[in-house]
């Protein structure tokens, strides 16, 4: 009987690879980066992110998105996972895997939520809790590249032990008087403590976000929640929509 | 697809050998995970109604108020989500599909439910008569949900949980068998949990 | 809860990926219900785990544009509600950045 020849089953350039834990950096209580060798890996551009699959012994497969934390121009690839309590990929992600392990990947994927040298400014950067890890791969990139484009973090966390690459944001902002990072804590502030301590609103986007007049190039990246609210507030305050992107990652990711 | 790849130490979500309460591939979860293919809608009450059409002597309404007053049964039974978790004993409460379809003379020999923004789901009539299918707009003694469906789902438990759609405003009764939203693209026609049929070909 | 399940287009850039030989969140799509055009980027997305395959909707009136199921050996994809698609072929890096700064 004539078999009917079968298409390659992953067409185009998305292929899962095995990529190796090269190194596990604690940034935060609950959120690690993994710093990973990927053979062949070609590049990629600022705001893209990774799919990772796990499978079990027994065949059983999960896979999620993780975004790209690393620069285009570091020598390797970053992802920074935050860990969901209850949660299946990110609980291991975090705890089980170590120096070493291979880890299943494919990426990078997406073109829209992207930032690159080319595009220019200002840059209007707003995260919440992990939402953080494409616009720090933006913010790294603009930094190696040289990119001279004002730039502006309005950064979310629940409380200064959880702001995620907290000392590198802070050594960014001070080699750099075009970038300014301007953190608000949600849950729980040190003492005196004089920034902001309450959710993004529209009053903390006024007060932060260049006029709609500047024509910022807008990212929101973090939990669906946060970035509806953001999206919406910068919409009521002038800001053109088509110039707003966003990143939702979920119900969690905060 | 790197072949033979495992990842180190992963299991999954818990799975539980041997259950007998667990059809194949199953875990037990103590939660109970909202799915959800779009927005959920917001009809107000007053703008509610539940629907027979199709192939029957009369089409039917109730309006939500008429819908509270037919008889309610108390239901208790397990759930299976073809996502692989299952929910042991949930606690529901509304009109069995029986109680609707009381009076109706209907030739159909399917059934597809439609809903609030658009989702559908087909089964044979025989699957939602003899006191297996419900029209529930309770759980676990409070009003359902929007998230889970409210005001109301159909439940039809011994079924994939896809089949028990959320948001439900009537059903269409057929003589022909139509897929609905998951059934048209890939996932079983019937969908029952013990014999895994979760795809097309299973 | 149930709203929080909403993701943005980039998020199904894997599972078009497995379907088309492009990077699909710069294309753009017209939908048949509401005429409005978008990259495939603003739509909005929900997936698994949260539902059984990958459904893109409208932004502007949740009509359900594109739906993807990978199962059994098969890649299953429904487009009806979108009236064309304008793919970019990637031939010139210029034009993608082009429509990124619009
Ligand atoms: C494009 C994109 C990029 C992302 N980038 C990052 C990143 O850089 N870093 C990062 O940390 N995360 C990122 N995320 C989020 C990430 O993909 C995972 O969603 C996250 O890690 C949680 O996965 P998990 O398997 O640990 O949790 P899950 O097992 O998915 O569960 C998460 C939580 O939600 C609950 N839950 C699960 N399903 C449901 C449901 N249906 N209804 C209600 N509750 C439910 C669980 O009980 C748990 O509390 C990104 C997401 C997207 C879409
Ligand atoms: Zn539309």
């Amino acid at each position: 009987m004539a078999t009917q020849p079968r298409p390659a089953a992953q067409p185009g350039r998305l292929l899962w690879r095995v990529g190796e834990v090269f190194e596990v950096v604690e940034e935060t209580p609950t959120t690690k980066s993994l710093v990973l060798s990927v053979p062949g890996w070609e590049g990629h551009k600022a705001g893209q992110h990774v799919d990772v699959r796990l499978t079990a012994e027994d065949g059983y497969q999960v896979q999620r998105s993780y975004s790209i934390a690393s620069a285009p121009e570091d020598e390797r690839l970053a992802i920074t996972v935050d860990r969901i309590e209850d949660g299946e990929v990110s609980p291991y992600l975090t705890e089980d895997l170590m120096a070493g392990d291979g880890l299943e990947l494919r990426g990078p994927i997406g073109g829209y939520f992207v930032w690159e040298r080319g595009l220019g400014g200002p840059l209007l950067l707003v995260a919440g809790g992990s939402g953080v890890v494409p616009l720090m791969a933006m913010l790294r990139h603009r930094a190696a590249s040289g990119s001279g484009a004002p730039a502006k973090l309005l950064f979310s966390s629940r409380s200064q032990e959880e702001v995620i690459y907290r000392d590198e944001l802070e050594r960014l902002a001070e080699a750099d008087e075009k970038l300014e990072v301007v953190h608000t804590l949600t849950r729980s502030q040190p003492e005196g403590w004089e920034g902001y301590a309450r959710r993004i609103d529209e009053e903390m986007l006024r007060e932060v976000a260049p006029s709609p007049s500047e024509e910022p190039l807008t990212f929101i990246c973090g939990p669906t929640p946060l970035v509806e609210a953001t999206a919406a507030a910068l919409v009521e305050l002038g800001h053109d929509p088509a110039g707003v992107k966003t990143e939702r990652f979920g119900p969690t990711g905060g | 697809m790197v072949e033979g790849f495992i990842s180190r130490g992963f299991r999954g979500r818990r799975r539980q050998p041997n259950n007998a309460q667990l059809p194949p591939g199953q875990y037990e979860t103590k939660g109970f995970p909202v799915l959800s293919a779009g927005p959920t809608p917001h009809v107000p009450l007053s703008e509610w109604d539940f629907t027979l059409v199709g192939e029957i002597d009369e089409a039917k309404r109730w309006s939500w108020e008429e819908f509270q007053a037919l008889p309610s049964e108390e239901i208790t039974k397990d759930i299976h989500c073809v996502t692989k978790w299952s929910k042991f004993g949930t606690r529901w409460g509304g009109v069995s599909v029986d109680t609707l379809l009381g009076n109706v003379e209907t030739s159909a020999a399917y059934v597809t439910a439609f809903c609030d923004g658009g989702y559908t789901t087909n089964l044979p009539l025989e699957d939602v008569t003899g006191g297996k299918a419900w029209v529930a707009y309770a759980y676990d003694g409070e009003p359902l949900e929007p998230a889970h469906g409210g005001p109301a789902r159909l439940l039809v438990p011994h079924l994939y949980f896809w089949k028990s759609a959320k948001w439900v405003r009537g059903l269409s009764l057929l003589s022909h068998d139509e897929p609905g939203f998951w059934e048209s693209l890939g996932y079983h026609n019937y969908g029952d949990p013990w014999r895994e049929q979760r795809y097309q070909g299973d | 809860m149930d709203e929080q399940l909403k993701l943005d287009g980039n998020a199904a850039a894997g599972s078009l990926g497995e379907v088309f030989p492009f990077e699909m969140t710069m294309a753009e799509v017209v939908c048949d219900h509401c005429a409005s055009e978008n990259f495939v980027g603003a739509l909005m997305v929900y997936q698994p785990p949260m539902t059984l395959g990958t459904v893109v909707r409208c932004p502007g009136c949740d009509n359900v544009l594109m739906r993807v199921v990978h199962n059994s050996g098969h890649y299953w994809l429904e487009m009806r509600g979108a009236r064309h698609l304008r793919i970019p072929d990637g031939s010139s890096v210029a034009a993608g950045e082009a429509a990124a700064e619009e």
